[in-house]
């Protein structure tokens, strides 16, 4: 007798088993330690860190590990680790300004103060596969050049002094937490940035892309993007000050967007902020386009129906761990839905051979 | 994974506190869609998160589990979840629809009545009934409050007039007590007329989408119709080829390249038990002739 075949508990043990023996590879070639997923793919650790939003290089290098390099099923652990941790309270605002800085560029300035500092970057060099590496030679001797204590100022405060770009206010309010409240719309520019701080770096670039090719414009020139390490501290209230209880490194981006004026701000720059963990300068990037483009309702612009104005359609697909959920559960099995529309597909056919056969 | 690592149910108790907050006010409006902040589980979203986290915010140790996906117990998603429940709660699993104190579901409602002693949790992978008409959260939210349903009568209504019916078959909506459009799930139209008056609590959580929304027992839910074109339940028009059951929903199977088919019951566990009570189907043979 034909029995219906289901999956089964053996299936999925054995599919696991054959998963792991895939990770590890050929087992005469040596095992890729943790440590030199760290050191050695680092900038796949940041975007783990980034998009999983937890600051752990160990455990965003063993995610990559666990995940064979599938970045995203990497983001995917780390969001399913970091939903479990306790909450003990919230720190102070980096201040940025105060950032150790590797990087720190401007694009609208030929100098400025604190300098030019171009850090560790692909930028400039030729794109040519390099074969020493293949021959894993001896690691490279570079001069270390000691570390300036000097403050490094942000270029949009250069301008503010001019009055020629809108002032940001501060503000006391208590910054609405994306993973502890339903997202709701309007969002608002807090859970905006937060959702995008966390969002797919491709989707986020290809709708900043989107603007600067006319869905939705807005000019923008990098003001500055800065890549450091910035001290985190938090208010014990025991102690009642601040203490310094670590340190992350972020990539900073501000654009300063041209803005001719509306019908309520006068002319002046106009500005987009990206923040992400470690060095992701491309995200930091887009993510400022991105910022400054879902901006138009506060600075009285128009709507032009651009993918990238609209914040409902950016923060609902932004997350690639809801996209891809979402998208490869439909390999799930539906044969209970797809047999009632089998059903209905042939009753509306008879229907209509039917009525074909009567009319004729 | 390490279980000892987590809490009872995986979920933190402050996370299952608001849940249990978001379901309660599901229940006391019902049909309504509680927004939630959903949290990242370790299954992907679209996988039945929403269902999960409604689930352990519900159980509690005496619980008896059972989890089913397009009405079996043996399909893989359904074995990862209850495997799962079983590892981070510890709690007793069982495939049979009566034993279980709370039932996750994809897809399907079982065939067996429930009792008020249940609780019936549904995967639901898109809440708002509106969405196809209407992408826009910020507008489907003002038309529920509004209840402003005009738009989907005309969908309807378009649909008989192209198709002489309302060509849909699955995650047919329906209307609670009168007041709000719901989406039942991705459950075929079959199982509609189950929602309504059951005795169990049915709940319905959708993750990726941060809804909850529930219906209480004894809740009225009428599928959308209209009076010259009244709601009908649809199946295949075959009986249970392995337990001969002539009013259950049935799965087609494809068994050779020539085209031949069967049909068995897509709830497992209606059929096997309705096998071993004797019933036997066109290709069933007797329980007692198979060997184990």
């Amino acid at each position: 007798m034909y029995v219906a075949v289901k999956g089964g508990e053996r299936a999925i043990d054995n599919a696991h088993a054959w998963r792991d023996e895939e990770r590890r590879g050929d087992t005469s070639i040596p095992e890729v330690s943790l440590a030199q997923i760290r050191e050695q793919l680092a900038l796949a650790v940041n975007r783990v860190m980034a998009e999983g939003s937890l600051f752990d290089a160990d455990l965003a290098a063993l995610a990559i590990k666990q995940s064979r390099g599938d970045l995203i099923e990497a983001i995917f652990l780390i969001r399913a680790y970091r939903t479990t941790l306790p909450r003990f309270g919230a720190s102070r605002p980096v201040a940025t300004s105060k950032m150790a800085v590797d990087r720190r560029v401007s694009a609208t300035f030929k100098d400025l103060p604190g300098g030019q500092i171009l850090g560790p970057t692909f930028d400039y060099t030729h794109r040519l596969l390099d074969f020493k590496l293949a021959a894993e030679g001896k690691a490279p001797e570079v001069k270390i050049a000691p570390a300036t204590k000097e403050d490094v100022p942000h270029v949009t405060s250069f301008l503010n002094k001019d009055g020629l770009i809108e002032t940001e206010l501060p503000s006391n309010e208590e910054p609405r937490d994306l993973t502890r409240e339903p997202l709701e719309f309007p969002a608002g520019r807090d859970l905006r940035l937060q959702s995008m701080a966390r969002g797919d770096e491709g989707f986020i670039l290809s709708l900043a892309y989107s603007t600067q090719r006319g869905y939705g414009r807005t000019h923008a020139f990098v003001g500055e993007l800065r890549i450091g390490r910035v001290a985190v501290e938090m208010d014990i209230p025991e102690l009642g000050f601040a203490i310094e209880i670590g340190e992350v490194e972020l990539t900073e981006c501000e654009t300063v967007n041209q803005f001719k004026g509306s019908k309520t701000e006068p002319p002046q720059f106009t500005r987009g902020y990206g923040l992400v963990f470690g060095q992701s300068e491309r995200k930091a990037i887009a993510m400022s386009l991105l910022d400054r483009s879902l901006r138009w309702q506060e600075l009285g612009e128009d709507f032009v129906g651009a993918p990238a104005q609209d914040e409902e359609f950016v923060l609902a697909h932004c997350d690639n761990i809801q996209a891809t959920g979402f998208l490869e559960h439909i390999k799930l099995p539906h044969y209970v839905d797809f047999q009632s529309e089998l059903e209905l597909v042939r009753r509306l056919r008879t229907e209509a051979e039917a009525a074909q056969e009567a009319a004729e | 994974m390490n279980a000892q690592a987590y809490n009872f149910a995986y979920l933190d108790e402050q996370t299952k506190r608001m849940i249990r907050r978001a379901i309660l006010k599901g229940l006391a409006i019902p049909g309504y869609q509680v927004p939630f902040a959903s949290r990242e589980m370790p299954m992907p979203y679209g996988w039945g998160t929403g269902g999960v986290q409604v689930t352990a915010a519900c159980l509690v140790p005496e619980d008896k589990l059972k989890v089913i996906d397009q009405g079996a117990d043996d399909t893989t998603n359904a074995v990862s979840i209850r495997k799962f429940f079983e590892k981070t709660a510890g709690v007793e699993v069982t495939e049979a629809t009566g034993e279980a104190s709370l039932i996750q579901t994809r897809h399907r409602i079982p065939e067996q009545d429930l009792s008020k002693d249940q609780i019936l949790v549904y995967q639901v992978p898109i809440p708002e009934p509106l969405r196809f008409l209407e992408p826009r959260e910020t507008e489907t939210r003002k038309m529920h409050e509004l209840e402003e349903y005009g738009l989907m009568h005309v969908k309807l209504y378009e649909d008989i007039s192209r198709h002489g019916e309302i060509s849909t078959s699955y995650a047919y909506p329906v209307k609670v007590e009168g007041r709000y459009i719901m989406d039942p799930s991705p459950i075929p139209k079959f199982d509609n007329p189950k929602l309504s008056d059951s005795s169990a609590i049915q709940l319905f959580g959708a993750g990726r989408e941060q809804r909850i929304y529930a219906l209480p027992p004894y809740t009225d839910v009428q599928s959308l119709d209209f009076e010259d074109y009244p709601f009908e339940v649809s199946k295949a028009p075959h009986d249970c080829d392995l337990c001969g059951a002539k009013d259950t929903y049935l799965d087609e199977v494809i068994t050779d390249d020539a085209g031949s088919r069967m049909y068995v019951c897509s709830d497992t566990d209606f059929c096997s038990t309705r096998r071993q009570n004797g019933h036997v189907g066109r290709l069933g043979t007797p329980v007692s002739s198979e060997v184990a």
